[in-house]
């Protein structure tokens, strides 16, 4: 089956390595960004530098890291591998503050219940502050996911695999059809991860549907 | 591995010329500014219309998403297709991609000024009404100036957008930084590809750093000691 | 003079939040706009400045219609505060407080000095103009508020639940102030706030509303305490309005000579019942039990405080509440702070039995009988 000129089962493909390069890194980056977060809100002086060194990463153009990773990390140039280290590190750069500030916005109150019925500060993490915190990480989480889905198809430019490569094809070709269907693949999968990612914090926070019933 | 790109960063042939590191560094903020006059010119009146009245204020949360979700190189491609044979000269390099550029810029600013303004204190907006000022004066003597923390982050990060689109724009040939990147990729010469990813790094971190000095120096101190001192 | 003439305001067709309101707020009096949530009272106040415009009806202030005046230059010459301060926390307290002389064209210089004149006047002096809003605290930042609202001297200030965010004891600081401030300067002030204690102890004349903004009652404070128009009045001024009334009421009261003992001297004398101790100056500083002390001087720790103290020419309630609050059963009163004697609970009681009576508050008919506040 062909669409505008490009074969749809390629763009099936594409589209699955590209979930991968754009979702995996979405999972890493929320792992590495709870613990920094909680630690930039639990000792105050380790804020600033956290949140500022998180955001200098972002200030670092995808094509200059996706270039440079492979020098840093002895990869090589094509190694996809490149870009899932990447793309978690754009998503640590978007969710350390996300989560620092959802973390900081659970009432002193409801942290001091919680101490007071016996929580550990381990236990009460996961049990009070992590769960209350969810909205906020998760829409953080959306901006990263639908960011990390446009970034990841820049990485076409030095040849990685995934929906991007139907825009240098088309490009090079001077042919509009492939170009016009990554775009449209792009923004599917961007809105499929924004679904998946509400869905799940729906599921995550009861509490939130039951009061607006 | 870094002693190669050293060495390319180091010699000086690569400092000369109209190509050369320098040249290309200007280049490249000369472009990424003219898009973000241009990203400018059309957000900040957008966002301070919707934000001051509040009308279109879904529409504009739904655009900026909608926004963020188009792969910036997807576009850079349909533009410079659909552009192209129409433009002759230098224009026909960089005119549809600074086009991409301020359309990419757009969105942060947008966001960053509506919200900025939409988030002043509805108890200062309604006092500055009760004392008798005008639209004008509310928007520009109270608004306006409580709103530019956002309003000055929205700018920084649609600069870095700018910046980083310009260097994927050399793929349709646009100068600067971004040159080195692409035209080492064609010639398989890493040193030069990282050489230059290196000095687009550091040209965002310096302008990043530059923006936030003028935003300190712009915003009144009132607002940065948001808490007690 | 400040004349509301059948204002009205339907935010939705055919539910008025202010219906066919007519009052008149004296010039240079503190009228007060109480009653429930949601009855109205920001909506009759923004009236009067035009922030929010009448459906229909006029309002007049010294004769002029306000609405044959443009809304901003209108706002310019009243003052408004509100709940928040809303003060601009991008400015200086100083500048916070320049800003409607400025925009009333007044000259940099000339702002200034009148922005600190008036600052000194709410108790911020000097070193606060410089300050930011956040680093002050509720009840300063409040002050602030006050401050730009009395900036360019204005003959009329609104003021929406100015205080009602602030903590009790700063409150009454700030209605103190308020007092004080407009007995000096004699402005027109239309207060809004749902606390009736509030608009009794500040209002010269209290309009209750209530809900859908009808005007229940516009009457002084004693007045109201004494004559509730109706069961909905009597429910909202409040159980002990029949007590807090007497706040309102002076007579004299028999004063009974009190034989007090010297702080830091010996009792001299032996005795069964309570005595007062004053200061060398026979400033009322306790009272004690001669056994406590016993034979050595009345020191500190002998003194039970727990007395109030009246003005010998205090308001009823302040007699009755010496006496029933001291220990000894003889309530203290002074004059200019020095002991003038004591008086006696059921002497108080017998004054205000005799006090001409508020008319309706004795009947006990089976309708005023739940007027008066004891439901089932
Ligand atoms: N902008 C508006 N649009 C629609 N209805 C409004 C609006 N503002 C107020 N109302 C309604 O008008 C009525 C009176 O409101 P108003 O704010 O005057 O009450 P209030 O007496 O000041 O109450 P509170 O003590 O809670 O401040 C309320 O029922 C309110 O819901
Ligand atoms: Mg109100």
């Amino acid at each position: 089956m062909t669409l505008l000129g490009t074969d749809l089962g390629e763009v099936a493909e594409f589209a699955a390595q590209h979930a991968y390069l754009a979702g995996v890194p979405l999972v890493l980056g929320l792992l590495i960004s709870l613990p920094l977060g909680w630690l930039a809100l639990r000792r105050r002086w380790l804020y600033p530098p956290v949140i500022a060194g998180t955001g200098l990463l972002y200030t670092i153009p995808s094509l200059a890291l996706f270039v440079l990773l492979p020098g840093i990390l002895g990869t090589q140039i094509l190694d996809p591998v490149n870009v899932v280290v990447a793309m978690t590190l754009y998503t640590i750069a978007l969710l350390t503050r996300t989560v620092a500030d959802g973390l900081g916005s659970v009432p002193d109150h409801v942290r001091q219940a919680a101490t007071a019925m016996g929580y550990g500060p381990v236990r009460r993490f996961f049990a009070v502050e992590l769960p209350l915190a969810v909205p906020v990480v998760s829409a953080g989480l959306r901006v990263a996911a639908v960011s990390n889905v446009s970034i990841v198809s820049v990485a076409a430019l030095i040849g990685v695999s995934q929906l991007g490569l139907l825009f240098t094809d088309g490009f090079s070709r001077s042919a509009m059809g492939p170009i016009v269907v990554g775009v449209l693949a792009c923004v599917l999968l961007a809105v499929l991860f924004d679904l998946l990612i509400l869905a799940v914090t729906r599921v995550l926070t009861p509490w939130l549907r039951a009061v607006r019933a | 591995m870094i002693a190669t790109i050293w060495a390319w960063l180091s010699d000086p042939t690569n400092w000369a010329g109209a190509g050369g590191i320098p040249a290309q560094s200007l280049e490249h903020l000369r472009l990424s500014l003219i898009a973000l006059l241009a990203a400018a010119l059309v957000a900040v009146p957008i966002g301070l219309y919707v934000g001051h009245t509040g009308r279109g204020r879904v529409v504009l949360v739904n655009v900026v998403s909608a926004f963020r979700a188009i792969p910036s190189l997807g576009v850079l491609f349909i533009a410079a297709l659909l552009l192209l044979p129409h433009l002759r000269g230098n224009l026909a390099f960089e005119l549809p991609s600074l086009i991409v550029l301020a359309v990419l810029g757009i969105p942060p600013i947008l966001s960053g000024v509506y919200a900025g303004i939409e988030q002043v204190d509805p108890a200062a907006r309604d006092a500055a009404r009760g004392m008798g000022m005008t639209g004008w004066q509310r928007l520009w003597q109270v608004e306006v100036p409580c709103a530019l923390p956002l309003i000055c982050s929205g700018l920084r990060s649609s600069m870095m957008q700018i910046i980083a689109t310009a260097t994927i724009a050399a793929v349709v040939g646009l100068g600067g930084l971004g040159r080195f990147l692409i035209d080492g990729q064609a010639n398989r010469k890493y040193d030069e590809m990282a050489g230059g990813a290196i000095l687009v790094a550091l040209l965002a971190l310096v302008v990043d750093i530059v923006f936030s000095l003028v935003q300190r120096a712009v915003v009144s101190p009132g607002l940065a000691s948001r808490g007690r001192t | 003079m400040i004349r509301l003439e059948g204002v009205s305001k339907e935010y939705a067709a055919g539910r008025p939040a202010v219906d066919n309101l007519t009052l008149e707020a004296a010039t240079g009096e503190i009228t007060v706009l109480v009653g429930p949530s949601g009855c109205g009272k920001t909506t009759s106040l923004r009236m009067i400045n035009r922030m929010i415009e009448p459906t229909s009806g006029r309002i007049l202030i010294d004769g002029r219609d306000t609405a044959r005046v443009p809304a901003a230059t209108l706002r310019r010459d009243i003052g408004y505060v509100i709940q928040h301060a809303g003060l601009f926390p991008h400015r200086t307290v100083l500048h916070n407080v320049m800003t409607v002389p400025r925009l009333n064209g007044w000259g940099r210089a000339r702002a200034e000095a009148r922005a600190r004149e008036v600052l000194e006047m709410v108790g911020l002096p000097g070193d606060f103009g410089r300050r930011y809003p956040g680093q002050l605290s509720g009840g300063q930042q409040q002050r602030v508020g006050v401050a730009r609202a009395l900036a360019s001297d204005p003959s009329v200030i609104l003021m929406d639940e100015p205080f009602s965010a602030v903590d009790p004891v700063a409150r009454e600081g700030l209605q103190d102030d308020i007092l004080r401030l407009q007995a000096e300067l004699g402005t027109t002030i239309v207060l809004v706030t749902h606390d009736i204690d509030e608009a009794i102890k500040l209002g010269h004349r209290v309009a209750v509303l209530r809900q859908g903004g009808v005007l229940a009652q516009f009457s002084s404070p004693a007045d109201l305490l004494a004559h509730p128009a109706d069961d909905f009045v009597a429910d909202f001024v409040g159980r002990d309005r029949g007590y807090r009334a007497l706040s309102f009421q002076h007579a004299d009261v028999p004063v009974h000579p009190e034989e007090p003992v010297r702080l830091g001297q010996p009792l001299g004398r032996r005795s069964e019942e309570w005595l007062l101790a004053v200061d060398d100056g026979s400033r009322p500083q306790g009272w004690v039990v001669p056994a406590e002390v016993g034979e050595g001087p009345v020191r500190v720790e002998h003194l039970h405080r727990a007395g109030t103290v009246a003005p010998v020419d205090g308001a009823l309630r302040a007699l009755l509440d010496a006496a029933l609050s001291s220990p000894s059963g003889r309530g203290v009163v002074v004059r200019d702070g020095v002991l003038a004697g004591t008086v006696r609970a059921q002497e108080v009681l017998s004054v205000i039995q005799q006090a001409p009576r508020p008319d309706g508050a004795s009947i006990q008919g089976p309708e005023s009988a739940s007027a008066t506040g004891q439901r089932p």
